[in-house]
């Protein structure tokens, strides 16, 4: 040993714990997996959806999960893993049952979103990265998430918290250990991160109709065309 | 003369249930499907070439005529792939859309696939945003049972399935080679062209890939006609676009207009800059596009007008930034945003991003040493254009570009922390600590 430690440069990208061989993975997942194999033209297109599955039962990308993806598909567990540790929002260690993230990326981190973490940070006693001692939350420094109009931005379980201050953080935190109902601003009530997992794999949970249809931003152009009668030309008139 | 704003696609966004079947047939949605399916899918193709749309997800490719190479021979069958990926940073576009309008793509792939003669489209969604994946499976499912989706569409003897299709949390799968590869399932990396995708794409089988805007413009123009579209926008740059204005603004939000508005009058609309101060810098089209100044409030945002002044239509993604904000702080965070999802294949990305990263941290401390700024782009240098793929040439850019505006400010950094010349307070929305964030 030449008693150098390697350090990568993407300290973030460590592997899939295998010591903890716990699984939930039953007869209906392997079927339901299956079925999201049978989806595509070929089989292997779904691997993505079958590792959100994994990780909607296990909570994480488990060794079970990864031997299951490669017997279903056909293809080894190096393969699946090569996947699964590509990919961030798959999990190698547990998570909360709220995945909290917070947009640090310049245009948030400008505009407050540093602050909103140091915050959050704070206020659940973890840092980026690490889950709260009773499984309520792990929080995470998240990139850009389409919602620039609305920064800063957080995010509980991939649905939009727009227009973030501190306050508002703290409150939402505290109602989600509360287990109090909230909503997202642009999205359906929240559920949990496994929950949000299942559908991000393809199995709908009906909430498609929750919430409202654009957010405040969203219809700016909009009502600003309707006040000034402003439109798109007619097609006669294009003629 | 058409006027400013010009709502098409985000007509409806405000409407109750906006997103459900019933709300998008009530206005008219689906006939355009209709009339298509009466044409000949090389009529299909002309009318969307006439019209002069250009890709809206960065490139600007001439939509018609990237349906128009896909091979007529080619014995493998020929796919559609919605690029739905939108993670670049400031574009916020296609997220909206499909949250209250799902079914203006929908229209837009059954179009683009009868088109280009494609039995079986996907849309690729990013994973992060879960109520627009739930939207859009929603939409497809109602679809189906409406008889727009699946086998003989509306009687035609034409038969299309739709796959929605989540990703797992990764910007590179926006660049759509890296997309290909991470819809058959494996690490999303950039492939070599050629071959193109348009030969060899998903499955390697004849594919087109487009942006989520480009393919909900289509139903519009079959609805209205190709001179309708050309009759919005410029000469080279036709048609209505979604502007999406962020950032130290009144009123952020999204802006459809005519393809050539320019920022001026963006603000002027939106009630410009926050009030008591000044624009600083901006992005036309998202983090990867070269910024802009003061200097280029007047510049038509179109995709020859950017160009002109040395930037990129891109995505539309307008992110203002005024005199509070320090360019070097910003700079560093987009660099990181570059380096956390360079996807590793390529030396110069992969290691490069990461020095620039290390180089941008000393000169936000005050750290960097005399002549950094010059160490600054020979970096650049190292990594722009000598990678696959375009993640590469968009972090230079950012670095480039805010050199050459402001490049007096990088050398402050020789000596005087970012945070010192610009209290990081001033430019966020609440009270922070001046340092917060930083990289001390």
């Amino acid at each position: 040993m030449s008693g150098h430690e390697f350090r990568s440069h993407f300290p973030e990208s460590g592997e899939v714990d295998m010591t903890d061989t716990t699984t939930s993975i039953d007869e209906a997942t392997m079927a339901e997996l299956r079925e999201l194999a049978g989806r595509y033209p070929q089989a292997r297109s779904a691997l993505l959806p079958m590792l959100h599955l994994v990780q909607s039962v296990d909570g994480r990308i488990s060794p079970a999960g990864i031997e299951a993806c490669a017997d279903v598909l056909g293809i080894s567990t190096a393969q699946v893993s090569g996947v699964a540790t590509f990919y961030t929002m798959y999990r190698r260690r547990p998570g909360g049952k709220h995945h909290v993230g917070v947009c640090t990326t310049a245009l948030c981190a400008v505009m407050g979103g540093d602050t909103l973490l140091e915050k959050v940070s704070a206020k659940l006693g973890i840092e980026p990265d690490e889950t709260t001692a009773d499984g309520t939350f792990s929080l995470e420094r998240i990139e850009c998430n389409a919602a620039c109009d609305f920064a800063p931005v957080m995010m509980v379980n991939w649905e939009f918290m727009d227009n973030m201050t501190p306050a508002k953080a703290e409150r939402l935190i505290d109602d989600l250990a509360a287990g109090k109902e909230v909503a997202s601003t642009r999205g359906a009530t929240i559920t949990s991160w496994r929950e949000a997992e299942r559908v991000l794999a393809g199995f709908p949970d009906g909430r498609a109709d929750e919430g409202p249809s654009a957010g405040e931003a969203s219809l700016l152009g909009k009502s600003i065309a309707d006040a000034n009668g402003w439109a798109a030309p007619k097609p006669e008139d294009a003629k | 003369m058409t006027d400013t704003l010009t709502p098409v696609l985000s007509a409806q966004w405000g409407a109750e249930k906006s997103w459900t079947l019933d709300a998008y047939t009530a206005t008219g949605g689906y006939e355009a499907l209709g009339t298509a399916l009466k044409l000949t899918p090389a009529e299909v193709t002309d009318m969307v070439k006439d019209s002069g749309l250009r890709g809206r997800g960065g490139a600007g490719f001439p939509t018609g005529m990237k349906w128009s190479f896909v091979p007529k021979d080619n014995p493998n069958p020929t796919y559609l792939v919605v690029n739905a990926d939108e993670s670049e940073p400031g574009t916020c576009k296609d997220m909206p859309l499909m949250l209250a309008s799902p079914h203006t793509l929908l229209e837009g792939m059954i179009i683009a696939s009868y088109a280009i003669n494609c039995h079986t489209a996907f849309v690729y969604i990013r994973g992060e945003v879960l109520h627009v994946i739930r939207r859009m499976q929603q939409a497809v499912k109602d679809a189906y049972a409406a008889g727009h989706l699946g086998t003989n569409i509306k009687g035609s003897g034409y038969d299309l399935d739709i796959i929605v299709h989540a990703g797992a949390g990764a910007y590179i799968c926006g660049e759509e080679t890296a997309l290909l590869d991470s819809l058959e399932g494996r690490r999303g990396q950039p492939r070599l062209r050629p071959p193109f995708p348009a030969v060899a794409g998903l499955y390697a089988s004849p594919t087109v890939i487009n942006n989520v805007e480009s393919i909900a413009s289509v139903p519009s123009i079959v609805r209205n006609g190709s001179s309708w579209f050309g009759s919005m926008g410029t000469e080279k740059s036709k048609g209505m676009t979604i502007y999406s204005l962020s950032g130290h603004v009144n009123r952020p939000g999204q802006f459809e207009a005519p393809l050539g508005i320019t920022l001026r009058q963006l603000l002027d609309l939106s009630g410009g800059v926050r009030a008591g101060h000044q624009l600083k810098f901006w992005t036309p089209g998202g983090s990867s596009t070269p910024i802009l100044t003061g200097d280029h409030l007047d510049v038509p945002l179109d995709y020859e007008g950017m160009a002109g002044v040395g930037s990129m239509l891109g995505t539309k993604a307008l992110q203002v930034f005024d005199e509070t904000t320090s360019v070097v702080r910003t700079t560093l965070r987009w660099i990181e945003f570059y380096k956390h999802e360079s996807c590793g294949k390529c030396t110069p990305c992969r290691e490069g991003n990461w020095w620039l990263v290390q180089l941008l941290k000393k000169f936000e401390a005050g750290q960097a040493l005399d002549g950094d700024v010059d160490k600054l782009l020979d970096i650049c240098d190292d990594i722009g254009g000598k990678s696959f793929c375009a993640l590469a040439d968009g972090a230079v850019a950012c670095v480039t570009s805010a050199v050459r505006h402001f490049r007096t400010e990088f050398e402050a950094g020789y000596k005087t922390p970012a945070w010192e010349l610009f209290p990081y307070g001033a430019s966020a929305l609440f009270p922070v600590s001046e340092k917060a964030g930083a990289h001390a």
